[in-house]
């Protein structure tokens, strides 16, 4: 298949099209609208159902009940609308029921504002609503990436039976780029004997999808099974991209779109003769702990880049096991860390400033525009 | 090997987004990589706009431009400050039907074009941003022009495909008057 020009938002569509969704249920939000855009536009033909939905609250019910049904069911939205969705999205994670679920993250908290950022990385990660659950969060950093992962992500909602988040920013889901959809062939769908599909297509057997458990030994017990699932997650999920790690004076750990501007920075740094590697995880959840075990000996220093006050910075933490100092350079609410302020961040570590401190580097720099 | 790094600027309505868009759908064609960033927030009619779109033979590292553009097409006057932003060597093109000021920078090429008389006179003043495009196109050699013309026909199709004639005007135009200009200039 040919590539074509997409923007983020509308690739995720296709993608998730492509990979046999047929329902999608949403409410518009900058910057992530084209999505259900596309979704109201190619899904009727595709022989499925858009709605859009009086509130993002009822977006998420209405996937609890497809999902239900045994359906591929996605939703999307950004930062505010993603914190409507979370009593829906913990009532998912109790009842086991598979969804895709799109964060094209915008600056919070609050309203916030419409610019990019990644500051919902602890509420993706750590759960935003009640309970004990977690969600399988895949967060890509260019456009063709971010197609395969839909695909993945269907995929592994229903081998897991969990909600699978995708987490992007608002440049990812605005910008475009070549892209191949279907590039990887979604898995054949798997059977699903427990969606509540009639009596008749199961019969003698009553299918229930439920989250409430009112006596503590089951609900205890149906919480380990949770947790079961979470630990194959964390043994067999991880996906990470390390780059130059080898023979580097520093590592950077980005993610997302931050990746993509780290990615610059290094290749400025490599012209003077800097080496400085990247750990950029793909999974947030699980997060690819052993990334930090195996650096070689010789790093010492850890650099967090985020377009947040820097969330990640407890994962990071929780991986270095305290091997290495870990300091942090970030921007946040809408504005975007340039290569220039990452150089300048890892120079001032490398000729020996701050120690174990996180480097607070966020505020405005020389030459802000947007 | 060559890495241009382009911000296109102006107002909404001038066609800012396509005149992008167009770029990096030759730049896809010619099998180059490539990405289109577009600014965004409460978009209107007559607000600024303006996209980065760069052009790579290896992957897009950052697809934001932030100081070190190849080169700046400037379409009205509020987005001069984005002359700023373009390396030593790099190449501004200005629309000089709405842009009085002169680039104050020695160290940058400057090429003034009357982009909506040219489209005006091309029969339709919607194409200043075709104006443009073939201006850029002869001012770097960042995608053929033919790319872009077949980019611009995909774009219009079948319904609108007789609107091609006047693209095809319009670009020549743009392509024409840097001709010129690169004619009186020594360099």
């Amino acid at each position: 298949m040919t590539k074509i020009l997409m923007k983020g938002n509308e690739a995720i569509g296709a993608a998730a099209i492509a990979a046999g969704c047929r329902y999608f249920f949403g409410y518009p939000i900058t910057p992530q609208s084209e999505l259900p855009e596309y979704m109201s536009r190619h899904l009727p033909g595709a022989g499925g159902v858009f709605v859009q939905s009086e509130s993002e609250v009822s977006a998420i019910n209405m996937c609890y009940g497809a999902s239900g049904a045994g359906a591929r069911v996605m939703t999307g939205s950004s930062s505010p609308g993603i914190a409507l969705k979370q009593e829906g999205i913990s009532y998912l994670a109790g009842a086991e029921l598979p969804c895709v679920i799109v964060n094209i993250v915008r600056g919070g908290p609050g309203l916030g504002g419409i610019q990019p950022a990644q500051s919902d990385y602890n509420q993706a990660t750590r759960g935003g609503g009640d309970g004990d659950y977690k969600l399988l969060v895949y967060a890509p950093s260019t456009v063709q990436e971010m197609v395969d992962l839909v695909g993945e992500a269907f995929d592994k909602a229903d081998l897991y039976r969990n909600p699978v988040m995708i987490v992007g920013d608002g440049m990812l889901g605005q910008m475009m780029e070549p892209v191949e959809i279907g590039r990887t062939p979604a898995a054949s769908p798997i059977e699903k004997p427990w969606a509540t599909t009639g009596v008749a297509t199961h019969p003698g057997r009553r299918n229930i999808i439920n989250s409430l458990f009112l006596k503590p030994e089951e609900l205890e017990a149906h919480v380990k099974h949770l947790f079961d699932k979470y630990e194959a997650m964390r043994a067999n999920e991880v996906r990470v991209e390390e780059l130059g790690v080898e023979g580097a004076d520093l590592v950077l750990v980005a993610y997302g779109t931050t990746a993509r501007i780290a990615k610059s920075a290094i290749a400025h740094l490599a012209d003077e003769g800097i080496k400085v590697g990247l750990i950029r995880p793909i999974t947030l959840f699980p997060f690819p702990m052993g990334s930090f075990a195996t650096l070689p000996e010789r790093v010492k220093d850890l650099l967090v880049v985020e377009m947040s006050m820097g969330q990640m910075i407890d994962d990071v933490r929780i991986a270095n096991e305290g091997r290495r100092r870990i300091h942090f350079v970030g921007r946040t609410g809408g504005m975007i860390p340039t290569p220039a302020l990452i150089v300048d961040a890892v120079k001032s570590i490398l000729d020996g400033q701050p120690g174990d401190a996180p480097l607070n580097a966020v505020g405005p720099q020389k030459g802000d525009r947007r | 090997m060559h890495n241009e790094r382009i911000i296109l600027a102006g107002f909404g309505g001038q066609g800012i987004m396509t005149m992008g868009q167009l770029l990096a759908q030759a730049a896809l064609d010619e099998g180059r990589q490539t990405s289109w960033l577009p600014s965004y927030g409460p978009e209107m009619r007559g607000g600024t706009a303006n996209c980065d779109v760069i052009v790579d033979d290896a992957p897009v590292a950052s697809p934001i431009i932030h100081g070190d553009a190849t080169s700046v097409i400037i379409m009205n006057l509020p987005s001069m400050k984005f002359v700023e932003d373009l390396i030593p060597g790099g190449a501004a093109l200005i629309n000089s039907s709405l842009i009085d000021d002169r680039v104050d920078r020695d160290d940058v090429r400057a090429f003034y074009v009357p982009a909506n008389e040219l489209a005006d006179r091309a029969g339709n003043l919607k194409t200043t941003n075709m104006v443009m495009l073939g201006a850029f196109c002869e001012m770097t050699s960042c995608v053929d022009a033919e790319s872009v013309l077949h980019a611009m026909q995909a774009k219009l199709g079948e319904k609108k495909a007789h609107l091609m004639t006047v693209n095809r005007a319009a670009f020549a135009a743009g392509a024409d008057a840097v001709r010129e200009q690169l004619a009186l200039s020594p360099s």
